[in-house]
């Protein structure tokens, strides 16, 4: 399996079967549910923990139901890291 | 480190890149599954939120099923009469002019019944944003023939296919707007795949900049959608349909930008 990188949410009161996010998933870790919900539309759900946060669900979904995370990759933390130091480099040549 | 746990530490604040745009109320769509309406709704409620103009945007709602647009869009909204939300816009652009005005039209409200408001608003070159979804059909009223459906496209009043030596040909309003000197950003998008929804999203976000910076023209945006229960497919397929037949006829890309690049 995969190792997750992002996570998705979805409002399954708000949603309406429609599964373009299960055509735009590019891991296809969205199915249709078995249940229907309140308003009697049959939901899609995640099934599999493999989701990479890349949004492609949550931009294509008409009733705004999908909310996404990604994980920070740790390359950026680096470089942030090292830009900081750079920073402080200069103040002092500055000075 | 278990699957469920990563997860779990996955979710935080920092990790959010994508929710509900706060512009945009919790009241649920009255759109069928599928429809382009709410995916078009959401982008312009992301870009209110993006560039913080909730307070000075003033929309224009029309007659079709996007007519209760302002149940769902958190900004002042009217209501306009059957094919007059650019009319309307036009005034109150006119009395406001330092508030960003956009009109949401279907093609039933846009390119038949409100053909002649649309032209000369465009021609007076109103600084308004004028959105337009064309699904080639009229939604709301059971899937009659408009003026932009395609030749050959069966509806509830052409069921044998719509004949243009009988019923005229289908309207490219887009290119005509193109045409006139008033307007400065014309553009064709579509929003059935997540790259096409960043395009159309950087289109309403280029429009309402160009409004804000008081440029005089109209922006002028097309969105082709589909209408699923009216075309009677899945919304899976009725985007495939579109792909194929749609988009031949109404190509997307920018027909007029305000620097005259393409």
């Amino acid at each position: 399996m995969a190792k997750a990188k992002g996570d998705i949410i979805i409002d399954v009161e708000i949603c309406k079967g429609c599964e373009l996010c299960v055509e735009a998933c590019p891991e296809n870790i969205i199915e249709t549910a078995k249940q229907v919900n309140n308003k009697g539309y049959l939901y899609v759900v995640k099934v599999e923990d493999s989701c990479t946060g890349c949004t492609n669900c949550a931009l294509v979904c008409p009733e705004a139901a999908i909310t996404v995370y990604r994980k920070v990759k740790k390359k950026k933390e680096l470089v942030t890291k090292i830009s900081n130091v750079t920073s402080d480099i200069t103040l002092k040549v500055g000075k | 480190m278990s699957e469920q746990t990563i997860i779990d530490e996955i979710k935080t604040e920092e990790n959010l890149v994508y929710k509900k745009p706060e512009a945009l109320k919790d009241t649920p769509f009255h759109y069928c599954p599928g429809c382009a309406h709410g995916v078009v709704h959401r982008l312009i409620a992301e870009v209110i939120d993006e560039m913080g103009i909730q307070s000075e945007t003033i929309g224009v709602a029309p007659v079709g099923c996007s007519v209760f647009a302002y149940n769902y869009i958190d900004v002042d909204m009217t209501e306009a009469a059957h094919g007059r939300a650019s009319a309307v816009a036009t005034g109150i652009k006119r009395v406001l002019p330092d508030r960003l005005v956009f009109s949401y039209q279907g093609d039933g409200d846009l390119a038949a019944i409100g053909t002649g408001e649309t032209i000369h608003t465009c021609n007076r070159g109103e600084n308004v944003l004028i959105i337009f979804i064309n699904n080639g059909i009229y939604g709301m009223t059971g899937g009659q023939m408009a003026p932009t459906t395609l030749e050959n496209m069966k509806s509830t009043t052409t069921p044998f296919g719509r004949d243009v030596s009988v019923m005229g040909y289908p309207l490219k309003i887009t290119e005509l707007v193109a045409a006139l000197p008033g307007t400065q950003y014309v553009t064709r998008q579509a929003v059935y795949k997540p790259g096409l929804v960043r395009k159309t999203k950087k289109a309403i976000r280029k429009s309402f900049e160009l409004q804000k910076e008081n440029k005089n023209g109209t922006c002028f945006i097309e969105v082709v959608a589909n209408c699923p229960s009216n075309w009677k497919m899945t919304p899976v397929e009725s985007n495939k349909w579109l792909e194929e037949n749609m988009l031949p006829f109404y190509q997307l890309g920018d027909i007029k930008t305000p620097n005259g690049r393409k």
